[in-house]
């Protein structure tokens, strides 16, 4: 499994990406529960680091790969930060819904 | 039809339709199941391109922290329940209509565009964990670095958002 992107083709992956990510986008659009919404953002940054491996296989390069890890690191601590301050709302307000977030409203 | 493409049409259906469903299903502890299953297929994807250093921290990263802090999220917060008021029709139109719009024009872009590099086999070791660990720790060593040191200021920085307020008085 070599060339494994001669059988694939590098077109089916990026059609594959492009829906993920548009479905993270939709997810971010659609619900209102805050914690839905950060799937969607783990959906999106999924979509990316799929596009990555496939394009550093495509060149036969390490370095996106070595970019993916980054990402993940980062994606790690977004997520145990994010998550926390959602705790704390949830503390403060009694619900995680987005639209009782808008104090920042003019 | 090769295997090859007929495991990559298999594991991207999972994929899609369990993102999906992850959006889609009102229960956030459904929603989190699902998100794992999702993530595994990518895993698989990362398997298919041989790339199996990323596809074993993927599993660890997301599958195992990640999703375990959800899932404890979701436990503390007692969401467990269905009656979450949806958005306003007009909104949720909007929110399909930007999705297919996104899809379209994003997917457009990518059949017209043409390849600049030719896709060549050459037989090159570049991705097995030998060489990306040499790649990681002698040309990114700074930046390595620096990621362990965004994760200790995240940890504090949890630990400190989810400490209680203490009264004032």
């Amino acid at each position: 499994m070599n060339n494994i992107l001669t059988q694939i083709g590098i077109e089916n992956y990026i059609f594959l990406s492009v829906v993920l990510f548009c479905i993270g986008i939709f997810g971010v659009l659609y619900r209102r529960n805050a914690i839905i919404v950060f799937m969607s953002i783990e959906i999106m940054l999924n979509a990316v680091n799929l596009l990555f491996v496939a394009f550093s296989t495509y060149h036969q390069d390490a370095q996106g790969q070595v970019f993916v890890f980054f990402s993940m690191a980062v994606a790690a601590a977004e997520v145990a930060v994010g998550l926390a301050i959602l705790v704390s709302i949830f503390r403060n307000l009694g619900s995680i819904s987005i639209d009782n977030l808008k104090n920042l409203k003019g | 039809m090769s295997t090859v493409l007929i495991i990559f049409c298999v594991l991207a259906a999972i994929t899609l339709s369990t993102a999906f469903l992850t959006v889609f299903s009102r229960n956030p502890i459904h929603s989190a199941i699902y998100l794992v299953i999702c993530f595994f297929s990518v895993a698989g994807h990362y398997l298919l391109l041989n790339s199996q250093f990323l596809a074993i921290v993927h599993i660890i990263v997301y599958s195992g922290a990640i999703m375990i802090l959800f899932l404890f999220t979701i436990m503390l917060m007692n969401l467990n329940r269905e009656d979450e008021v949806h958005k306003p029709r007009f909104t949720r139109l909007g929110a399909i209509v930007s999705f297919c719009l996104v899809c379209l024009v994003l997917i457009k872009i990518f059949i017209d565009s043409k390849p600049i590099v030719e896709y060549n086999y050459t037989g090159e070791d570049y991705q097995s964990i030998k060489v990306l660990g040499k790649v990681l720790l002698n040309e990114y060593m700074v930046p390595f670095e620096f990621a362990s040191i965004l994760l200790l200021v995240a940890m504090i920085g949890t630990v400190l958002l989810s400490k209680k307020e203490k009264l004032k008085k």
